[in-house]
């Protein structure tokens, strides 16, 4: 029966560790734009893909 | 004079400090689609010498762009627009950020709600097992009861949290919301099983506690959601409109707020611009279009002495203007008041699910209490009368009230958006539904807003071309529009209230008025344009404003819903009656000011009636806020889509027939959601009150009503109306 006390602890951490990951993904707007990063991960092109807060400054490109 | 393609406005009103302190703009764009569309404005706008970085959002469609050292907005616009977009500054309001913050805390909540749900039912299944007499000894029940309660007060307390602020508001000023008897629910529920558990009995409520948070919250969230796509919207329509104004002062001008223009300032007004504020012109000479003020369709010309409404389109030349008023006191103000008027009685409209609420709360709580009283009479000791009224209280919960509503209203909301009207709140949904009489306005509603060439041949049509493309004035875009994309005139020179004069091929042509063109003695007519080349015999080229294409079946189809249709215009007599006449509609009244068609909207609901209001211009705009419900094109002007409940984009007028059809099919489902919801809690109620409440039948009364509600609401999206 002890095995209880060890079981539940941890599934409900399991459990926590899911909602901090979603926690995680609402304050790194994740959800800002879901049509935009959909298009994106088939883009071969080195678009940023970080979102636009911590964007590092574009390099230029060669044809401009 | 002035060359044509040097109109671009002066964009630096709308530069924005970032979180880094740097400048920023917020654009919004219109025909990105695809992963494509992202690729080649990002890059483009990213190489831009003074660009730091560029991010395109294609579900929101605004691309932000961050500067480095001195910026140049307008530079960013035209490249947008010249990758085949369409561009219009956007500002970020701050009443948009609170509500994306607002967005991110429900949502959180609901993960948290979501995460306790799940983990408290995995405490109570042994403890539902016990129920029915299974091996599961007291001590262990009561351990995973403590487990239970660990894990499902403080999500419970945490996701509630939205609910208890709301109804500490409204208890503070004396009264009370349907947040309040949620809020008594949770908290007393919670109290209520840390004692049973103390006293290790078995009637504990952990996991109902946290799911009535959860399931509450669903609808919580689904409300929101559509309200985000009304501000959105309302986003959107900040557009061109320019809070600024080009100050003339010393010889130099300056861009300032509209609220720093005192009157006698000189202004200028660029071709394409809209008067910024009430004034006389005292220099340039040009045509206006009035029609989103008034409703007019011929644009009117204006020489020095003139005096020109603040909202006014400059179709030609360069004006300057003494300003006369301020912009408080200007004609727009005035009729931004009007508007303010409108929305205040709006917001005293009661939603279906507050009306069901007033309902609820007092007869549940009556029915707690006298289960508690006649539990105490009966004989049944304090311990179990209280927990009777606790369950009668906890079952018949507001989940499926809570949820009847919302639910119907995003799935409606849904299936109209897919058809290209946009719904700005449930509550617009609800009054649409109760609508018996519909206020067309003519110009842009009825009609297609702009005037379109009247059968000419297309030689004509192909040498005008070239000198129609480099004007702005809306016949000559009308020309242009029908020519199709081709070469532009050379030394085109335009003639401000006359006309374009240019080089085609060589050979000298005018494309204006009459007189301007060589036509002396003809008559001077707004709808039509004379061209020729020099020397040569001059055409006459006739324009009006077409009906939409289906203007006459979609009222029709509103005569057969049992529907009385009207016009009211800001227009005179004869387009209007022609108007109403082609569109099969009897009643219509011309020449009325906007605060006629406001007056008239009055007396219609004075009747009882309850009118909606189909219009576009700035003068519908008072009558767009005071009627039951309203509707405008996605071609209107920003404050008119503001007043409106509902925006349609495309051609076809029969939108405003299918959104009807679809408020009031969403109704009934609302009424039967409602309707469910009540039969539910007489059961549910009863049942609690003769004591066959427990735990697990709790947990599934409540979770299956929600379900059946939801899934009620899902038919919305699919079922003919």
């Amino acid at each position: 029966m002890s095995i209880v006390l060890f079981l539940a602890p941890f599934s409900v951490a399991l459990g926590a560790l899911g909602l901090a990951a979603f926690w995680w993904t609402l304050n790194n707007a994740q959800y800002e734009d879901p049509r935009g990063d959909a298009e994106r991960i088939l883009s071969d092109d080195p678009v940023s893909d970080r979102p636009f807060e911590d964007a590092p400054a574009q390099p230029q490109s060669p044809e401009a | 004079m002035a060359a044509i393609d040097l109109h671009r406005p002066d964009l630096s009103a709308f530069l924005r400090r970032d979180d880094k302190g740097g400048p920023s703009l917020a654009l919004l764009v219109k025909g990105a689609r695809c992963g494509g569309c992202i690729a080649k404005i990002e890059r483009s706008i990213g190489a831009l010498s003074d660009v730091a970085s560029a991010r395109m959002n294609l579900t929101s469609g605004k691309l932000t762009v961050a500067f480095k050292g001195e910026a140049d907005p307008t530079r960013v616009l035209s490249t947008v627009e010249a990758l085949g977009y369409t561009a219009t500054p956007y500002d970020v309001g701050a009443a948009a950020a609170a509500h994306q913050r607002e967005g991110r805390r429900l949502s959180l909540a609901l993960g948290v709600a979501g995460f306790g749900v799940m983990n408290a039912m995995m405490f109570s299944v042994p403890v539902w097992a016990g129920l029915s007499g299974q091996e599961l000894g007291p001590a262990t029940r009561n351990l995973m009861l403590w487990f239970s309660a660990i894990v499902a007060t403080p999500c419970a307390l945490f996701a509630g949290m939205p609910f208890f602020e709301s109804a500490w508001r409204s208890l503070r000023v004396g009264k009370a919301n349907m947040d309040v008897p949620i809020s008594i629910g949770v908290i007393l529920t919670l109290a209520i099983s840390f004692v049973e558990t103390a006293l290790k009995g078995r009637d504990a409520y952990f996991d109902a506690a946290v799911s009535l948070v959860f399931l509450l919250l669903i609808g919580r969230w689904l409300d929101h959601q559509l309200r985000a796509r009304a501000r959105s919207a309302a986003e959107d329509l900040l557009a061109m409109q320019a809070p600024a104004a080009t100050l003339l002062q010393g010889g130099a001008e300056r861009r300032v707020p509209l609220d720093q223009v005192a009157v006698g300032d000189r202004l200028i007004v660029r071709p394409g611009e809209r008067i910024p504020v009430d004034g006389v012109v005292r220099a340039g000479a040009s045509e206006l279009d009035n029609s989103l003020l008034t409703g007019e369709t011929a644009p009117v010309a204006i020489a020095p002495g003139a005096a020109c409404r603040a909202g006014a389109l400059n179709l030609g030349g360069v004006l300057e203007l003494e300003a006369v008023a301020v912009s408080e006191d200007s004609a727009v103000a005035a009729i931004a008041r009007l508007v303010e008027a409108g929305a205040q009685s709006k917001s005293r409209y009661v939603r279906l699910a507050d009306k069901a609420a007033s309902l609820y709360v007092p007869v549940v709580h009556a029915a707690s209490a006298l289960t508690f009283a006649f539990g105490v009479l009966a004989g049944l000791g304090p311990r179990e009368a209280i927990l009777r009224a606790v369950a009668v209280l906890i079952i018949t919960c507001p989940c499926a009230l809570g949820l009847a509503v919302p639910a119907v209203q995003i799935a409606a909301s849904a299936r109209l958006f897919r058809r290209g009207v946009l719904v700005k709140s449930g509550a617009a949904l609800e009054r649409l539904a109760e609508v018996d009489h519909v206020v067309f306005d003519k110009t842009g509603v009825l009609t297609e807003g702009r005037p379109r060439l009247l059968g000419a041949p297309a030689a004509v049509v192909a040498a005008a071309a070239p000198l129609a493309r480099a004007s702005a004035h809306p016949l000559a875009r009308a020309l242009a529009a029908e020519a199709g994309p081709g070469p532009l005139a050379d030394a085109v020179v335009e003639h401000a209230g006359q006309g374009v004069e240019g080089v085609i091929d060589g050979r000298r042509a005018r494309l204006g008025r009459a007189a301007f063109v060589g036509v002396p003695g003809a008559d001077v007519s707004e709808t039509e344009l004379w061209f020729g080349f020099d020397g040569e015999a001059k055409i006459r080229l006739r324009f009006s404003d077409a009906l939409r294409s289906d203007a006459s079946e979609a009222v029709a189809a509103l005569k057969a819903r049992g529907l009385s249709v009207e016009v009211l215009s800001g227009d005179v007599r004869g387009p209007v009656e022609r108007a109403a006449a082609g569109a099969g509609i009897e009643a219509w009244r011309a020449g009325l000011s906007p605060a006629d068609k406001a007056a008239a909207i009055d007396a219609l609901r004075a009747q009882g009636r309850h009118p909606l209001m189909v219009g576009d211009g700035l003068n519908d705009a008072p009558a767009l806020a005071k009627a039951h419900a309203a509707m405008a094109p996605g071609t209107a002007l920003d404050a008119s889509q503001n007043a409106a409940d509902l925006v349609f984009s495309g051609e076809r007028l029969q939108s405003v027939v299918e959104a009807i059809d679809i408020a009031r099919a969403a109704r009934r489902r609302a009424l039967e959601n409602l309707g469910f919801s009540a039969v539910y809690n007489v059961v549910a109620g009863g049942a609690a009150m003769a004591g066959l409440c427990n735990p697990l039948v709790a947990a599934i009364a409540m979770s299956g009503s929600s379900l059946i509600v939801t899934l009620n609401a899902l038919r919305m999206r699919r079922s003919a109306a």
